[in-house]
């Protein structure tokens, strides 16, 4: 069964992609994972802020006491070797990229405008052989609006693509008033391909000590369907290329995702919960689904239930909740 | 001022252009971290890690040892075995290399130790420069040659290391420590090239060939006896005769090479010199200038510089003086009690015996411990030569005691026309002498001006004061004292002006830089009145920034150093100031490049803002009467502090006179309290309504600053101002609480709001305290604490329990100190001082417990209202333990000697029962120990009836039927390396001492040397990749006697953990060792969250807390109870939240992931050596460990 795909320019022999996360952190890990057969890998996310912020944070602790008494100059070892950027990142890109077969993408998160472009090109030039630019903002200012935000993302995307000379994709979270308004603009601007979407840490609350917690949930299938919406109206109006992440666990899920419009399926929950056999298996079992239901290919099947192929397109818009309420019975 | 500079030169201070030369003409460095010659051995290790070769094309070798003594150990089997050695030290170091050293000379070793001098410790430790350390090695065999300026230290030290080779003869290279060990010049330096010509291949090759070696077998350190030692002594006479020409000969080969001549006696005056000043070291280019200047004045006068000073070469010191020479003032850097002369003068004195028209000589000290030497002291030095001769003269101080002081003319300043001067008054946090170093770099490297840069410290680790001395001329100057009439003065604090004279060093017209947190048309106004007389009376123009704003905008968070070195550049038109802000950025870019570029932009962000909120002060012509200045201290100080500590506080100690001063080293405690330093940017602020009192966050706070009362409710009208809440416990029925900050005393360091677990349940952001900015509440928090101090201190014995909260409730008897923000050792202390403090005995080694506890002017251990109180005492770094042993046996011989009397006088004390209540057991809880001092106090009553000599006695010695507590305190690198033999021997003793080892993991006073407690993989000096092995397990160690209390603990972990086993280490009837897990600057982490990092390293094993009682092994149980094992939480999430990990991840990812596991796997091995013990059940003897220690009382 043909299960490749097209993403981002890049033939793919299947849609299943080892998601930004942990698991390509060394060398070792990301090879074990084109071992096991993942079409692309995308490593973590550069922070240009975590850069930042780390670089501050070692900046003071290793310079306030510095010159400050008569015994010491300082109160650490020399840390000339010391370098704070993205070289680490670079230097395990160029790693990862000489050790596996496979395309590797990286994901990058910038702070400042000068970081995004200076960032991404240097990630080009180590040899990533796509951008994820992951955009996530947690937008706090009551006085920014979104229109701001938006184009400030919208700037970034340009001044990105107009830097590097390999594919861009975008990754997005839901939180836009108008997302299929939003994603044609960053198509406008250069964006070769979006990501659906990001997951973030979401903020607790510890009752008992009154402090907030944060952490990582690993995703389920239930959060595919937020997914499918989009990817669905997006696939539909949008010529870019489109991946999913977050959500997709068996088989069906990622063959609903395709169906909607997915070139790519990213897995992360997935491959940590199951391990890296699983990509074996979502293989097989998608081209064992798509040859019982008499499918040639898997891009026969790409985009069949998007909003302009679905026979029912209003099931993606708004008119659905309100059909669902007034069929909702009380017990 | 300045032209683009055309000749090559490095900007360095002595330190480095020393070590630079040693470490090219070295294979092997032995050596141990001492200040002030710490920075050599660090420098050697720092070049030695990134792979620099030495100028034979091989890395040189750096070991860092546990001792000097075992550092000149490992350099004396290194050069025997064949290869070049070199080590570096000071002071106390120089003292513990002194039998290797006989070695070292008479095995005819070539070999050089490079010294930056300092005092040795005598009535007081210091730690700044003089001879006495040398001139206790003069007679090992060693040659010693001394530099004077740091161009002179660089050369000296390569000539020492060709002489050496040249005449098989060990060679000392010395340097005044700090003056020139730390000075930062624009010298010349010598080349790899240079250095290749001018050493002697073939003398390398002849050390070669006396190796040590089984190919050519040969015996070293046989034992002699008297029918040959004596002769065999005298056959390496020769060599030590050729020396002199051996010194001149290098100095001849490198003035070929370097163009710079240099002679082991250096004369320079008038040829005709009538007077001459001998003297060595940085004073010989003062008394230079004021020989210039007298001879100008047509006064027949000379200098004869001490270069060569082993051997002493007689007829060259004598053929180097002026033929007219009629008396000679011989200047020694050292005191040498009870001898006819200091070392110098005598052998000047010796040298000339033979002289047919001997001059007349006298000699003088000057200079001990870093005095100030002067031109106009070395005028009169040369007025007393001229108008009366005196032997045993002091100069540079007032002795009142001796009258051996020499007046001198104290306004007196060189005249120095194209000289540019500045003084800067700065924080060390707020990065003022970064600065200025930076500033010379830029001047000395970039353009053709001659500069000099010295930095003056205070003594204090938090709120540390540093004073900026920087000269800059477009002529070559030597000036090796400080700045007094300065063009160009900066205060960096504001708050300086209320506390020091600063502007007693601006020359009259001079220009005046303030950093003012106001706008500029206020500034004027908040001037006390003493400064605002003192600008107009010196007609000084004055600037102001408000460079903390500048700094917040620009997000430089307190460094203000890059805004006020804009400032300066600006205003003191040493280059153009374009090229001045461009040369800042460039140096910006070049020391902050690899860390990264938000701190680059902002830093320069913050220069660019520097100008734009420069503005200049507009002195009035008249103004209302402003302020007058704060006294130093309060009026209700004790007198003592009154006339020598404020005197000190405010920068003037300079002027106390000798008999100010306790003779023999003794100094009052309880002093830290008159000391109002007012460094707090933020304190915490106490809400009664939200407390729980728990007392955490007076038990956590490192400087005593805030603390619990639990008083009876009648008082609370007469502290009306006093927040306050009614107290929750049974214990004290009708009684207040109240917790209060010392607004001037607090660091603000924000420990006791980070570990406050009361959260206002509505806005949990609000805690029980909270940092409040302090200029908000001071006034009122100043009036509280006021109140608060009025209060009376609890009644102990009124505390059922002394745990966290019970302890807290008790005075602490050590307050106030000068230790860093969040400390991590302090609060041990601090609740020592709370459970033991009124007969608490310490025994302190040498480190930042000592300074911190011990560096005056003030002292932090404190007096209750009885007067009782912690006695300290510091004899050194290595004996400490058998120091405090020696406390240990003088107190129970006197605890014996005192119930010895009471027995023979037990029938005359009116036959009751005084006496044998008075010898019972002691039961040592605070109920026993009170009524023990009231049974006491009895006896003294009844004693004053007594006639006779026992009565007497007993009256002296009573308080001692109170039993004492001895602790040894101390650091890891005194415990785990230094010290550690003599701390082993006391722990194989019965006696009843008790050890706290404070273990930052690190030589902290030092500046972050790794010590055997550094732990695997975290990045210490001497260890910049990552130590490689993990540290000692000193408990287990200890553990292993079996007679010995071991525990170990982390306050900010399990904090009820470390009060009970403090108590149970005290109770312990023998040696007791707390090994206590201390935060520590070194670290690299905000100790605000030092807790927090404790309790990871707890969680995750790397800290396990336990304790080992032997007492419970004579129950029958297991001694060891793992009372916290870790392994709930990686070691490696612990390691990432210090810098000193972290920069091992940043240099290398795949070693940190080693190191991560290997500190994983240790930490499970260690807890599963520990659980094995612990189920341990041991035999029962009837011999008791410890059985021959003596009676608890």
């Amino acid at each position: 069964m043909d299960l490749s795909v097209d993403f981002l320019g890049l033939r793919l022999p299947h849609p299943f992609v080892a998601g930004a996360s942990p698991l390509a952190d060394t060398v070792d890990r990301a090879r074990q994972l084109a071992d096991a057969g993942a079409a692309a890998i995308v490593l973590r996310s550069l922070f240009e802020e975590q850069i930042d912020q780390d670089a501050l944070a070692h900046h003071r602790a290793t310079t306030l006491h510095a010159d400050s008494h008569g015994e010491a100059g300082s109160y650490h070892a020399d840390t000339d070797g010391c370098v704070f950027g993205p070289d680490e990142y670079l230097a395990h890109l160029q790693r990862v990229k000489a050790a596996v077969p496979v395309p590797v993408l990286a994901s990058l998160n910038g702070h400042t405008d000068g970081g995004w472009i200076d960032y991404a090109r240097r990630l080009a030039e180590a040899g990533a052989d796509a951008l994820e630019l992951n955009l996530y903002h947690v937008a706090t200012d009551p006085v920014t609006t979104a229109a701001e935000l938006e184009q400030r993302a919208i700037d970034i995307v340009y001044a990105v693509r107009s830097s590097v000379h390999i594919p861009v994709a975008v990754k997005l979270s839901p939180f836009y008033t108008s997302l299929p308004n939003f994603a044609r603009r960053l198509c406008a601007a250069g964006a070769d391909g979006l990501v659906l979407f990001n997951r973030f840490y979401e903020p607790d609350v510890d009752v008992e000590q009154l402090e907030v917690r944060t952490h990582l949930e690993l995703s389920h299938s239930s959060e595919l369907l937020l997914r499918l919406r989009w990817l669905a109206i997006l696939s539909a109006q949008l010529p870019c290329s489109l991946a999913v992440t977050g959500g997709v666990h068996t088989a069906k899920d990622a063959i609903k995702a395709v169906m909607c419009g997915a070139h790519s399926v990213q897995l992360v929950s997935a491959l940590l919960r199951s391990g890296h056999a699983v990509i074996d298996y979502l293989r097989a079992e998608t081209a064992n689904w798509l040859r019982e239901h008499g499918y040639e290919s898997l891009r026969q099947m790409r985009g069949s239930m998007d909003q302009s192929r679905a026979p029912d397109p209003d099931a993606f818009a708004r008119g659905n909740y309100q059909k669902l309420l007034q069929t909702y019975r009380v017990e | 001022m300045a032209t683009t500079r055309t000749t090559r030169t490095a900007t360095v201070d002595a330190n480095e252009a020393v070590a630079a030369v040693a470490y090219r003409l070295s294979e092997v460095a032995a050596i141990y971290p001492i200040t002030p010659s710490s920075t050599m051995g660090e420098l050697a290790d720092e070049w030695a890690a990134k792979g620099q070769p030495n100028v034979f094309g091989s890395v040189p070798t750096v070991v860092e040892m546990q001792s000097e003594g075992g550092a000149a150990g490992a350099v004396h089997g290194a050069l025997q075995a064949g290869s070049l050695a070199v080590t570096f030290t000071a002071s106390q170091g120089l003292l513990l290399m002194i039998p290797t050293m006989y070695k070292l000379a008479g095995e005819l070793t070539p070999f050089v130790m490079h010294v930056a001098a300092r005092t040795l410790a005598t009535h007081a430790l210091s730690i700044f420069g003089d001879h006495s350390d040398v001139m206790a090695v003069r007679q090992t065999g060693f040659a010693m040659l001394c530099a004077a300026t740091v161009q002179e230290a660089q050369d000296l030290a390569c000539i020492a290391h060709l002489a050496t080779l040249q005449c098989r003869v060990p060679f000392v290279h010395f340097f005044d420590g700090f003056r020139t060990s730390h000075e930062v010049r624009g010298i010349t330096s010598l080349t790899d090239d240079d250095l290749r010509l001018l050493v002697d291949h073939d003398a390398i090759a002849a050390h070669r060939c006396r190796a040590l070696t089984p190919d050519r077998p040969q015996l070293r350190g046989s034992a002699q006896n008297p029918d040959v030692f004596f002769q065999a002594r005298e056959a390496c006479q020769p060599f030590f005769d050729g020396v002199p020409a051996a010194v001149r000969t290098a100095m001849a080969r490198f003035a070929a090479q370097t163009g710079r001549q240099y002679a082991p006696f250096a004369y320079h005056g008038a040829p005709n010199a009538e007077r001459v000043v001998v003297v060595m070291g940085s004073a010989g280019e003062t008394v230079r200038s004021a020989v210039d200047w007298l001879n100008a004045r047509g006064e027949p006068v000379g200098l004869l510089q001490v270069r060569l000073y082993r051997p002493f070469d007689a007829a060259a010191f004598a053929a180097a003086l002026p033929p007219s020479t009629t008396r000679i003032a011989v200047l020694d850097r050292t005191k040498e009690p009870g001898a006819p002369a200091e070392p110098l003068c005598l052998d000047v004195i010796a040298a000339l015996r033979d002289q047919p028209q001997r001059p007349q000589i006298v000699g003088g000290r000057y200079g001990l411990s870093g005095k100030e030497f002067t031109p106009a002291m070395a005028l009169a030095v040369f007025a007393m030569l001229a108008d009366q001769p005196r032997h045993g003269f002091t100069v540079g101080i007032v002795d009142d005691v001796s009258g051996s002081s020499l007046a001198y003319d104290h306004e007196f300043e060189l005249p120095h026309a194209n000289r540019r001067e500045a003084v800067f008054f700065g924080l060390g946090a707020d990065g003022t002498v970064g600065a200025n170093k930076n500033t010379i770099k830029i001047l000395g490297d970039g353009t053709d001006l001659h500069t000099q840069g010295y930095f003056v410290y205070d003594s204090k680790k938090s709120g540390a004061v540093t004073v900026s001395h920087l000269r800059f001329g477009p002529e070559p100057f030597e000036a090796p004292y400080l700045i007094r009439a300065a063009d160009f003065v900066a205060c960096h604090q504001f708050g300086f002006l209320d506390r020091y004279d600063v502007l007693g060093h601006a020359k009259e017209g001079a220009t005046l830089l303030l950093n003012a947190p106001f706008p500029p048309e206020r500034v004027w106004d908040e001037l006390p009145a003493e400064v605002q007389t003192a600008i107009r009376a010196k007609h000084l123009t004055v600037y102001t920034i408000d460079a903390a704003a500048v700094a917040k905008a620009a997000g430089v968070g307190n460094r203000i150093n890059t805004i006020m070195q804009a400032c300066h550049f600006a205003l003191a038109d040493l280059m153009p100031r374009d090229t001045a802000i461009a040369a800042i950025k460039q140096a910006i870019a070049k020391s902050y490049d690899k860390k990264g570029d938000e701190i680059v932009r902002r830093n320069g962000a913050a220069v660019d803002m520097a100008l734009e909120h420069l503005f200049p002060v507009v002195v009035p012509a008249q103004s209302p009467p402003a302020r007058p200045r704060a006294p130093t201290v309060a009026a209700d100080a004790p007198d003592f502090v009154q006339r020598v500590t404020a005197a000190m506080l405010a920068g003037q100690g300079e002027l106390l006179p000798c008999s100010a001063f306790p003779p023999d080293g003794t100094w009052p405690t309880d002093t830290a309290r008159w000391e109002k330093r007012a460094i707090a940017a933020t304190i915490p602020v106490w809400d009664a309504a939200i407390c729980i009192q728990c007392n955490k966050c007076a038990l956590m706070c490192p400087h005593a600053a805030i603390r619990a009362k639990v008083y009876p409710a009648e008082l609370a009208s007469a502290t009306h101002e006093l927040p306050a809440t009614a107290w929750r416990g049974q214990e004290f029925a009708d009684h207040h609480y109240t917790i209060q900050v010392a607004p001037d005393d607090c660091t603000g360091c924000g420990l006791c709001v980070q570990v406050c677990p009361a959260k206002d349940k509505q806005n949990p952001r609000h805690k029980a305290i909270d940092m409040t900015p302090v200029r908000e509440v001071r006034d009122r928090e100043r009036q509280r604490w006021a109140a608060f101090e009025r209060l009376p201190e609890v009644d102990a014995t009124r505390i059922p329990k002394l745990d966290v909260r019970g302890s807290q409730l008790l005075q602490p008897l050590f307050e106030f100190s000068g230790a860093c923000a969040g400390c991590g050792e302090t609060p041990y202390l601090k609740l020592l001082t709370q459970l033991f403090g009124d007969r608490l005995l310490i025994a302190n080694a040498t480190g930042c417990s000592s300074i911190y506890g011990g560096n005056l002017p003030t002292t932090p251990y404190a007096k209750n209202a009885a007067g009782r109180g912690p006695a300290w005492a510091n004899s050194l770094f290595e004996d400490n333990a058998e120091f405090g042993l020696g406390m240990r046996l003088s107190v129970d011989a006197l605890t014996a000697r005192a119930r010895h009397l009471l027995q023979l006088l037990a029938a005359e004390l009116d036959g009751d029962a005084l006496p044998a209540s008075l010898l019972a057991p002691a039961a040592r809880t605070a109920h026993w120990l009170g009524e023990q001092r009231q049974r006491v106090d009895l006896l003294r009553r009844r004693l004053a009836d007594l006639p006779g000599a026992p009565a007497r006695e007993l009256d002296l010695l009573a308080d001692y039927l109170v039993p004492k507590s001895v602790w040894l305190v101390g650091g890891d690198g005194w415990a785990f390396d230094i010290g550690y033999g003599g701390l082993d021997h006391v722990l194989s003793m019965p006696h009843d001492v008790n050890i706290l080892v404070l273990d930052t993991e690190v030589y902290s006073n030092t500046g972050g040397q790794a010590s055997k407690a550094t732990p695997l993989g975290a990045a210490a000096k001497f260890a910049a990749k990552g130590k490689a092995v993990d540290k000692k397990d000193l408990g287990l160690m200890a553990i292993h006697y079996g007679h010995v209390f071991v525990a170990s603990v982390a306050i900010g972990a399990q904090d009820a953990h470390t009060v009970r086993v403090l108590q149970q280490a005290e109770a312990h009837p023998g040696p007791s060792l707390v090994i206590a897990y201390s935060p520590c600057i070194a670290h690299g982490y905000d100790l605000v969250f030092g807790a927090d990092q404790q309790k990871r390293a707890v969680q995750s094993g790397v800290w396990p807390l336990f304790h080992y009682d032997p007492a419970e092994a004579e129950r029958g149980a297991p001694p060891l109870v793992v009372d916290v094992p870790g392994g709930r939480q990686s070691v490696a999430e612990y390691m990432r939240n210090e810098a000193r990990f972290r920069v091992v991840e940043k240099l290398d990812p795949e070693g940190f992931k080693r190191y991560a596991n290997g500190a994983q796997q240790a930490a499970l091995r260690r807890i599963a050596i520990y659980e094995h013990i612990a189920k341990l059940r041991f035999p029962q003897t009837t011999a008791k460990a410890g059985a021959d220690a003596p009676a608890k009382e």
